[in-house]
């Protein structure tokens, strides 16, 4: 490792044209007990030395702009700078969210219109930009749904369907808004068992969390179906927008049958990940559940943008961020919207199905072995390796550490968990085939070494900073800080 | 379209592959009934230049001197901050998961775990939450699930916390039938003690310590925590990080600190940009650590002895614990915390504390500036930090708009969140005004003032 920013500080050193100027014989007028006793102990550097840590660090990274980074389920494509860039400009940064509105018109025009662009593309009228992740996304959905069967009176559906398959935000989401989940299990081809599924609707159903195409990287082909039961039972049904790359601008969630869901603009509106986050979770809803929305949205009257606050909707499930949610973030996905406009919104799920579909047979024809080989890929797929597991004792984990060394990050892993040994890869639209290509060479090398060579995959990494680093020694000593 | 890279040729040798002469004909399993209608309301696309253009001039507005805090707080950021962090290796990563592939951010993380304990004084530090109202949700829910007594579903809220902070507390605990007690703040607008101990009921898991709290106020913290302690409830502080380079930091009130301490780490170099994205800070004692929701990077080693990082406690995680997680939580909010460790680093404990420093004389050589102005007068008679209450004699609004149309946002009406705060400023003063920006404040005020009155 590079030594921490600590091992390079020197007592006394200091980014001198960053300190203000204060006065040196200033009296405080506080009780002497409101002081910090002890000095504060953090980095003491140059400048300089800041620029270049910091630098440095950022070369250990694997990123999507420098490597290929193929992870399922997390839609790892290209992040337009010149949105970056726009965004990131002085008169969009000093504007404070407490601003009177009349100075913030241009602010609350671009969310208006964001609103109206996410509810044209789910067709769904109702849109709260408010949450800050796909997971509070997902609270609010279920929260939502929770909040609509109470305003009817209907206080004993206690129980959301989850898929086995779901992401585990799902679950987790639902239990903290205080349901009891119902695990629904999956056929050998990738759809929702729907004899489990109709065993476990009841009258106690509150609604089913549905991602489509699911994690297995399948569209769900009993869509319909599922839905009619559901809502026939009195149910809701959210979809989880994990997975909307595959399908936006080609088929809107309200037609599927969906009631609430949430988009991640982090993966299908192209805003950077950053290292794990911000994220942004806006959720749209059916008519009968606009009036339960997040407080407060942008609303338009007579030309004047103004915010609809918890004033005017008394039944909203309420507040769910200090302000408006991650604006800067919202502010991206709307000007990455406005330079794709309708067609090139639409063509993101072609090339993101294309190239999904190449890798799969290109990987299948090699000798990989497909998770549901009869199905087509959506905009992701599932190899599985469990054969190589007994053959070779080489691993998911193993393959995934090794394309590391090819320069290629890699998939996402043991994900879903049903899968064996599995690998959900998930190129996007935004990768070319050549890149595509290097990949398929990169896969069927080691495939190759998985033979002849099988350590060279179970001790890989070789050419990163670090070789495998030791997870449980990490969880049983705990050093967390310096 | 701007954004494929797929040349004819590469479709059509990408298609035969697949054995198909379509695109359209990779669709074929979902039922055609589904199909999308034409979506009318979206727009045509643009370029670069066009959006560019079309951006700046919808954005064009004269700058304003902001006087605004309220949670949001405007600090001179370094150059080197954005510049830094606005690297595609940190903008365009993904969360660590692949360790051998993410040391930097990895590293970076568990370096702003470090500087974050020191700035607190507390144990352990996670990686961030969404912003400081949901760190403190977080904090509550956490509280509930360490309190010792059964049954204990309360949590005591002051009401001079921010009231969006209580808006939010009131969303995402509520949903697991946690409820959020009043407090009162006295005259002073600091926490009532009396009331405080009255309400302390055996239902009762922890209480909330805002400093400052909303209106600017300093409260005597130490006192509270004690309360905390010797009732038996667990103590969460919400602090301002800039002001706990120069106050005492929640890890040292009353001598052995609170058990939980978070808050709204924006201050730390991330841009008002109209309320986000920012990040929640969340801290807590060594023994809590299990129960601490968000990610977590812990320091280890490679195979070769080498040292290294990971994230640690996945299990309490909802990828691996699904419905038996702490928290939903997933994300964190990486690169504002990759914006904030470069913030901290280039300040240093020195530097962070002059800022304080600057920002406490400044709000109070604004406070002096305008005491002697008739027609207004300050409203809680308590120590400050950022922010000052003042009580106006004339109707507060009409004031702000003619400020507004002068170039100058001079803070937020009170009352618009209490009507007992009728014509109540709330004004708040960083490190960024000059003593001109606030002689320019006073004199305007003055003016407005004299011929109101």
């Amino acid at each position: 490792m590079t030594q921490t920013i600590f091992e390079k500080s020197a007592r006394g050193r200091c980014a001198h044209a960053q300190v203000p100027k204060t006065n040196p014989n200033a009296a405080f007028d506080l009780p002497a007990h409101q002081f910090r006793k002890r000095a504060l102990t953090l980095p003491e550097l140059s400048e300089l030395q800041v620029v270049r840590h910091f630098t440095k660090l950022s070369r250990r990274n694997f990123s999507i702009d420098t490597h290929f980074y193929p992870l399922g389920s997390c839609t790892m494509k290209y992040n337009p700078r010149g949105v970056h860039t726009l965004a990131m400009q002085d008169a969009i940064l000093s504007q404070h969210p407490l601003s009177p509105v009349e100075s913030s018109q241009a602010w609350m025009r671009c969310l208006f219109e964001l609103q109206n662009m996410l509810s044209e593309i789910t067709g769904m009228p109702g849109v709260s930009l408010m949450p800050m992740a796909g997971a509070q996304g997902e609270f609010a959905g279920v929260a939502m749904i929770r909040a609509y069967h109470q305003s009817r009176g209907d206080f004993e559906r206690n129980e959301m369907l989850v898929p086995d398959a779901a992401h585990g935000t799902n679950p987790a989401s639902a239990v903290q808004c205080g349901f009891v989940i119902k695990e629904i299990p999956t056929e050998k081809n990738g759809n929702l068992n729907l004899n489990a599924l109709k065993a476990a609707i009841s009258e106690k159903t509150a609604g089913i969390m549905l991602t489509n195409p699911s994690t297995l990287g399948v569209f769900e082909t009993d869509i319909l179906k599922i839905s009619e039961w559901i809502h026939q039972a009195g149910g809701l049904l959210y979809y989880d927008g994990a997975n909307f790359n595959a399908l936006v601008g080609r088929v809107r969630s309200i037609d599927m049958g969906f009631d609430v869901m949430h988009l991640n603009l982090h993966k299908t509106f192209a805003t950077p990940h950053g290292g794990g986050g911000p994220g942004s979770g806006p959720v749209t809803v059916c008519e009968k559940l606009i009036p339960f929305l997040p407080a407060p949205r942008v609303i338009e009257v007579g030309g004047q943008y103004q915010w609809l606050t918890e004033k005017e909707c008394p039944q909203t499930i309420g507040r769910l961020a200090g302000f408006y949610g991650n604006s800067g973030i919202l502010l991206r996905a709307y000007f990455y919207m406005k330079l794709l406009g309708r067609e090139g919104i639409q063509r993101i799920s072609r090339y993101a199905t294309l190239n999904a579909n190449y890798l799969l047979k290109r990987l299948s024809d090699a000798g990989f072995e497909a998770a549901f080989p009869d199905r087509l890929a959506s905009h992701e797929f599932i190899l599985t390796i469990k054969n190589s597991a007994k053959s070779f004792g080489v691993t998911a984990l193993d393959v995934a550490k090794r394309l590391l060394d090819y320069g290629f990050h890699a998939p996402t892993m043991y994900f879903p968990l049903l899968v064996p040994e599995c690998l959900l890869i998930e190129p996007t639209e935004t990768e070319d085939k050549q890149t595509l290509d290097q990949f398929i060479e990169a896969m069927i090398s080691i495939l190759k070494e998985q033979e002849t060579r099988p350590e060279l995959l179970k001790n890989a990494p070789h050419t990163l900073p670090v070789r495998r680093l030791d997870e449980v020694k990490a969880a049983r000593e705990l050093q967390v800080a310096d | 379209m701007p954004f494929i890279p797929h040349t004819q040729e590469d479709e059509q040798q990408m298609l035969q592959v697949l054995g198909v002469s379509k695109i359209e004909e990779l669709f074929k399993e979902i039922p055609t009934e589904l199909a999308s209608p034409e979506l009318k309301n979206l727009p045509s696309g643009m370029t670069e230049m066009e959006l560019t253009r079309w951006v700046r001039e919808l954005f064009c507005k004269k700058s304003m001197l902001n006087f605004i805090g309220a949670g949001a707080y405007e600090h001179h950021i370094p150059a080197a901050v954005w510049e830094i962090a606005g690297r595609g290796e940190w903008m365009t990563a993904y969360t660590p998961y692949q360790a051998e592939a993410s040391q930097g951010s990895l590293q970076l993380i568990y370096e702003y775990q470090s500087m974050m304990t020191r700035l607190l004084s507390m144990d352990v530090s996670n990686a961030s939450l969404y912003d400081g109202a949901t760190a403190l949700a977080e904090a509550v829910l956490m509280a509930v699930r360490l309190s010792k007594k059964n049954q204990a579903r309360v949590v005591l809220a002051p009401k001079n916390l921010h009231p969006h902070y209580r808006e939010v507390l009131k969303t995402i605990t509520g949903q697991q039938n946690i409820h959020c007690e009043e407090i009162q703040f006295n005259d002073k607008g600091q926490v009532d003690q009396f009331d405080l101990i009255q309400k302390i009921t055996p239902e009762v898991a922890a209480m909330i310590i805002p400093q400052p709290n909303f209106f600017g106020v300093i409260d005597d913290v130490h006192a509270l925590t004690r309360i905390a302690k010797e009732r038996g409830i667990l103590s969460i502080a919400v602090v301002n990080p800039i002001a706990m380079a120069m106050l005492s930091p929640p890890g040292e009130w009353d001598e052995t600190g609170v058990d939980i301490a978070c808050g709204e780490g924006q201050p730390l170099g991330i841009p008002l940009s109209f309320g986000g994205p920012y990040f929640g800070f969340l801290s807590c004692k060594k023994e809590h650590v299990r129960q601490l929701p968000g990610r977590l990077v812990g320091r280890t080693q490679d195979l070769e002895g080498r040292c290294g990082f990971v994230l640690t406690l996945q299990a309490r995680e909802q990828h691996i614990r699904r419905g038996k997680a702490t928290s939903n939580i997933c994300t964190n909010q990486g690169l504002m915390v990759t914006a904030a460790s470069i913030y901290l680093s280039l300040l240093g404990g020195t530097g962070l504390s002059k800022v304080a420093q600057a920002c406490f004389e400044n709000s109070h050589a604004c406070f002096h500036a305008l005491k002697n102005i008739s027609g207004m007068r300050p409203y809680f008679a308590s120590p400050f930090f950022h922010e000052q209450t003042w009580k106006f004699e004339a109707d507060l609004p009409p004031i702000l708009n003619r400020l507004q149309n002068l170039g100058i946002q001079a803070g937020i009406h009170l009352g618009e969140y209490d009507p007992q705060f009728k014509n109540v400023l709330l004004l708040c003063v960083t490190e960024t005004k000059t003593t001109e920006d606030i002689k320019r404040l006073a004199d305007a005020l003055n003016t407005i003032l004299q011929e109101l009155l």
